[in-house]
C-alpha cells in the first residue's frame, strides 16, 4: 500500500499543525519558579489521612494545614488557631484564625474543625490517634473550638501539624467524607483530589508518576518562598536520582546514597545537606519467649538475663559502625529518643564499648562460649540498614555469639516482626521515630509492656517489659510543665536503657538531602519537606 | 481452520487460569500487604479489621478465584496503594510502554538489519568482525548498566538529554498519551529505548547475518548470478527478502518481551510506564497491581503466540493441510 504524494503531504500538514498548536503551550513560562522535588518513594494519596507515613504527611501539609504548626526550629506555632488555651487540664480552647479561605473559595470556620476531627477518626483513616476516640470536639461559635478530654494530655496537639483540616462543605459536595476506605467500590475522590487552606494548590496528581501543585495567591500568610510551582516526581533508582541533580534536571531530593555524596558535593551546582535525623535505629531482644525461638539455645531464653542482654551491648562498637558503615554521619546515641528533643539527652552516656566485659559477662551468664542467634534485619528501610546489621554479626562473633543474619525487605521483615506475624523475631534491627517528637511516643510504642488492647507497646517487638517504667511514663503525661516531664522521663530512660538494657540504641542516623546550590531549602530533623519554605535564585 | 483456532483459544485460556492461579499462590510469600497500608503506629486491631475488608484471611483458592472471576469481567480491583482502579492505572501507563516497545522494536529493526546484511556480506572486513564483537557486549551487558552508563554521558557529562521521565506528553482521545509530538518527549524517549533496544538489535544483527549467509549459499542465487544480474539485485532483492522471514518471526515474537523486559529499562530511567507500576507494586505488596500485570503480560504473549500459529498456518501450505486433516 502506498500513500499518495498528496496524502503524504496532508499528514505531514496535519502532524505540523499538532506540534504548532502543542510546543508553545508547553513552553515554560519564563521567569516562573519551579522547584523540582524528587524522593525515593512515591505519594500514595493526596489524601493526607490515608497512611501515616511522614513523607506523605509533609508533602500534602503544603495543601492541607493544621491547626498547629511547627516551624524551622521544631518549636509548635499558632496556623489556623491563633490562639490556644488549657481552661482546666481536660478542657482545651482554641481560637481559630479568621478570614481563611479554602483554594476553592469556601470560608474556614469551626465547622470545618469539627468535620475534620469526625474524620480523622472515621473510618479508613490511619491518623486515629490524633485525636482520643474518647474526647469531644464541640464548635463554641464560628471561630472558637473546644476539645474535651477524658484524661489529662499535655501532648494533645504535639501530632496536629500533620492534622489537616478539610472543608466541610467541600468533603460533603464531593462525597468525601470518609478518608479513601478500602472497601470503596469507586475511587476516592479525595485520593485525587484536594482542597485546603495550605500555601500550595494540589493542580494534578498522577498516582506514582508526578504531582504538581501552584503557589496559592490568597494564602493567609506571608510566604517566605518565592515558588510558583513545585513539581514532584519519585525516582526510585539511587543512580539515575543522582544523577538527575547532578544534570541540574531536579533541584531538590532525597535520599543522596552514603556512596554518592562525595559526588554530589563535588559537583560545583550540587551540595548534599546532612544533619542528624529524629529516628533512632536500635536493638531489640525477644524478652517474653521462655525458649529463644531462632537459637540453638533449647529450653530457655538467654536474653531474659540482663548479663545477657548488656554483654551484647558492650559487644558492639557503635563508633566503628558510625566511622565505617555510616561514614560517620550517624550521630551515635545512649537514648532511643534524639537529643534534639529531649534536652536532658546530653546527660547519658552509652554503655562503653568493652569485648572483655562482653565475654565475662556471658561467661558469668552461663554462656562463655557463647550461643547462636538469628538476627532479622530490613535491606530496604534505614540507611545502610543491612550493612549495620553486617557489621553487628562480625563484632558479636569476636565474643563468641554466633549471628545468623536474616536480612530481607521491609514488606518480609514488617510482615514477620509486628503484631500481625507474632512478633516473630529474637534479635532484630528496627528504627523509630517519635512523630509527637517527645519520649513519651517511644514509651508508648517501644518499651512499654505490650497489651494488645490499649496498643501500649503496640511495637516491642521483644516484649521487654517493666511496670516500673510504664508507670513512671503514665504518669509524665499527668504532667503539665515540660521540664518536670523530662525529668520523670530521665529516671524512665535510665531504668530501660541502663539498668535493664531493654534495647540496645546504636544511632540517630543522618539525612542527607541532595539540592541544587541556587535552591535554598530548610532542613528539619524530622525531614518534613516544607515546600513553602524554599527560595530560589 | 475454525476448530484449530477454538482449540488454541481453549489452550491460551488455560494458560492464562494457570498464570493467575500461580501468581496468586506467589504473593503468599512476597510480604503482607496491610503493613504497607498503614503507619507502624496502627494497632493490630486496625491492621485486622482491613485484612477483613481486604479479604485476605479467605483461602488462597477463594481469592484467587474471586479475581479470576472479577478479572473475566476485566475488573481487576482497587490498589491497596493508591485507591485507584487497578484497570485505570494500568491503562495510564499503557502508552508510555507501549511506544517506548514499538520505538525500540522499530530501532533494533532499523540498525540490526543493515549491520547484520554488512556482517554478511563483507564478513571478513576489519569492520564486520567489531560488530560481531560489539554485539557480544550489547548482549551481555545488562539493561540497567547500560542504562545508568548512557545516564551518566548523555545527561551528567553532555547535559544534552534528560535522565528520567518521559518530557512532556500530549492527550489523544481520552485514554492516550504520547510523548512523540513534543521536544522533550522525544528526547526522553531516546535513551530508555536504545537501552531497550540494545539486546534486541544484537540478536537481529546475529539471525541476519546466519541467515543471509545461509540463503547465499542456496541454489537460487547462484542461479540468481549466472543471469548476470547485478550484486545488488542480488543481494537485496533476492536475498534479504527470504532473509526476512525468519526476522520478522522473531522480532514479532520478541516484542512481547520486550514489553515485559521493559521493567528494568523503566525502572532505571524511572519511565512512567506499567513495569515502573508492576516494581513499585512488588515493593508495596500491591497485590490487585502484581495480578493484573502479570495476567496483562502472560495475554500478550498469548496473542502474539497465537496470530504467529495463525501466520504459519496461512503461509506454510504444508501445515494447512496437517490442519485440515485434523479437523476433517
Amino acid at each position: 500500500m502506498r500513500l499518495s504524494l498528496k496524502a503524504k503531504r496532508l499528514a505531514l500538514a496535519a502532524l505540523g499543525a499538532a506540534a504548532a498548536i502543542v510546543w508553545p503551550a508547553l513552553a515554560p513560562d519564563a521567569g516562573a519558579k519551579t522547584l523540582r522535588f524528587a524522593f525515593q518513594g512515591e505519594l500514595k494519596s493526596v489524601d493526607p489521612y490515608q497512611i501515616n507515613e511522614s513523607f506523605s504527611l509533609s508533602v500534602n501539609e503544603s495543601v492541607y494545614e493544621g491547626l498547629v504548626r511547627r516551624g524551622p526550629d521544631m518549636k509548635i506555632q499558632p496556623c489556623l488557631a491563633e490562639s490556644w488555651e488549657l481552661l482546666d487540664p481536660l478542657h482545651w480552647r482554641f481560637h481559630l484564625r479568621k478570614g481563611v479561605k479554602f483554594h476553592e473559595g469556601q470560608d474556614f470556620t469551626a465547622d470545618d474543625v469539627v468535620f475534620s476531627a469526625a474524620r480523622v477518626r472515621g473510618a479508613g483513616s490511619d491518623l486515629k490517634g490524633r485525636i482520643p476516640a474518647d474526647a469531644d470536639v464541640v464548635k463554641v461559635d464560628d471561630y472558637t473550638v473546644d476539645v474535651i478530654l477524658k484524661a489529662p494530655n499535655p501532648l494533645l496537639i504535639n501530632e496536629w501539624e500533620s492534622w489537616g483540616i478539610f472543608s466541610k462543605k467541600w468533603s460533603e459536595e464531593h462525597g468525601a467524607m470518609d478518608a479513601t476506605a478500602m472497601n470503596a467500590t469507586t475511587p476516592p475522590y479525595a485520593a485525587l483530589h484536594a482542597n485546603g487552606t495550605g500555601p500550595f494548590i494540589l493542580v494534578s496528581h498522577e498516582p506514582g508518576v508526578k504531582t504538581v501543585w501552584k503557589t496559592n495567591p490568597n494564602w493567609w500568610d506571608k510566604p517566605r518562598h518565592n515558588l510558583d510551582e513545585v513539581v514532584f516526581t519519585p525516582i526510585a533508582n539511587n543512580a539515575t536520582r543522582v544523577a538527575a541533580l547532578l544534570s541540574g534536571e531536579i533541584d531538590w531530593m532525597d535520599p543522596v546514597p552514603l556512596n554518592d555524596q562525595a559526588r554530589v558535593n563535588a559537583n560545583p551546582d550540587t551540595q548534599v545537606l546532612a544533619g542528624p535525623e529524629i529516628r533512632t535505629i536500635f536493638l531489640g531482644m525477644d524478652q517474653f519467649r521462655d525458649e529463644l525461638g531462632h537459637s540453638n539455645v533449647k529450653g530457655k531464653n538467654p536474653f531474659k538475663d540482663v548479663r545477657v542482654r548488656k554483654a551484647f551491648y558492650q559487644a558492639i562498637d557503635e563508633d566503628a559502625i558510625n566511622q565505617k558503615v555510616m561514614r560517620g554521619q550517624a550521630a551515635p546515641s545512649a537514648l532511643m529518643i534524639a537529643p534534639s528533643i529531649y534536652a536532658e539527652a546530653k546527660d547519658f552516656k552509652r554503655i562503653p564499648f568493652d569485648p572483655q566485659a562482653s565475654k565475662k559477662l556471658l561467661a558469668d551468664a552461663g554462656y562463655p562460649d557463647g550461643f547462636e542467634v538469628q538476627m532479622d534485619c530490613p535491606n530496604d528501610r534505614y540507611v545502610n540498614d543491612e550493612q549495620i546489621c553486617q557489621a553487628v554479626v562480625g563484632m558479636l562473633a569476636r565474643v563468641g555469639v554466633k549471628v545468623n543474619l536474616n536480612a530481607e525487605p521491609k514488606s518480609k521483615f514488617f510482615a514477620a516482626i509486628t503484631a500481625a506475624g507474632g512478633y516473630d523475631s529474637s534479635f532484630y534491627l528496627l528504627g523509630w521515630t517519635p512523630t509527637t517528637l517527645e519520649s513519651f511516643n517511644v514509651f508508648q510504642y517501644i518499651i512499654g509492656c505490650r497489651d494488645q488492647k490499649t496498643n501500649w507497646g503496640g511495637n516491642n517487638v521483644g516484649d521487654y517489659c517493666n511496670p516500673k517504667v510504664d508507670a513512671l511514663a503514665k504518669s509524665a503525661l499527668q504532667e503539665m510543665d515540660e521540664k518536670k516531664r523530662d525529668d520523670i522521663y530521665k529516671q524512665a530512660w535510665q531504668i530501660s536503657l541502663f539498668d535493664d538494657v531493654g534495647y540496645i540504641p546504636l544511632h540517630q542516623q543522618a539525612l542527607a538531602w541532595g539540592v541544587s546550590r541556587k535552591t535554598h531549602v530548610i532542613q528539619r530533623p524530622d525531614n518534613y519537606y516544607i515546600f513553602a519554605w524554599v527560595t530560589m535564585d | 481452520m475454525i476448530a484449530f483456532i477454538i482449540r488454541r483459544l481453549l489452550a491460551s485460556l488455560g494458560v492464562l487460569i494457570a498464570v493467575g492461579l500461580i501468581a496468586f499462590v506467589m504473593f503468599r510469600y512476597v510480604g503482607d500487604p496491610v503493613n504497607q497500608m498503614v503507619g507502624i503506629e496502627t494497632p493490630a486491631a486496625e491492621r485486622e479489621a482491613l485484612r477483613q475488608q481486604l479479604g485476605l484471611n479467605e483461602p488462597v483458592i477463594v481469592q484467587a478465584s474471586r479475581f479470576l472471576l472479577n478479572a473475566a469481567r476485566f475488573d481487576f480491583g482497587i490498589s491497596y496503594q493508591f485507591r485507584q482502579p487497578v484497570s485505570v492505572m494500568i491503562g495510564a501507563r499503557l502508552p508510555a510502554t507501549l511506544e517506548l516497545a514499538i520505538v525500540a522494536s522499530i530501532l533494533s529493526l532499523l540498525a540490526g538489519v543493515p549491520l547484520g546484511v554488512y556482517s554478511a556480506l563483507r564478513r571478513d572486513s576489519a569492520l564486520a568482525k567489531l560488530f560481531q564483537a560489539l554485539s557480544l557486549v550489547g548482549i551481555s551487558l545488562p539493561t540497567f548498566l547500560t542504562g545508568i552508563l548512557l545516564i551518566y554521558l548523555f545527561s551528567v557529562t553532555l547535559g544534552w538529554l534528560p535522565s528520567f521521565g518521559r518530557g512532556a506528553v500530549v492527550p489523544i482521545g481520552s485514554w492516550w498519551t504520547t510523548g512523540l509530538l513534543t521536544m522533550s518527549g522525544l528526547k526522553s524517549l531516546i535513551m530508555p529505548a536504545i537501552t531497550l533496544a540494545l539486546f534486541q538489535m544484537t540478536l537481529i544483527m546475529r539471525l541476519v547475518r546466519a541467515e543471509m549467509l545461509e540463503v547465499l549459499r542456496a541454489d537460487y542465487i547462484r542461479f540468481a548470478r549466472a543471469r548476470g544480474l547485478s550484486e545488488r539485485a542480488v543481494h537485496f532483492h533476492h536475498a534479504l527478502k527470504n532473509t526476512l522471514v525468519p526476522v520478522m518471526t522473531v522480532v514479532g515474537l520478541q516484542l512481547g518481551s520486550i514489553v515485559a523486559f521493559s521493567i528494568i529499562t523503566e525502572t532505571v530511567f524511572a519511565w512512567p510506564g506499567m513495569g515502573q507500576l508492576f516494581l513499585q507494586s512488588i515493593q508495596n505488596v500491591d497485590i490487585p497491581i502484581m495480578a493484573a500485570y502479570l495476567l496483562f503480560i502472560a495475554f500478550l504473549f498469548v496473542i502474539i503466540n497465537l496470530v504467529v500459529d495463525l501466520l504459519y498456518v496461512i503461509v506454510d501450505p504444508r501445515l494447512r493441510a496437517a490442519v485440515h486433516g485434523a479437523s476433517g
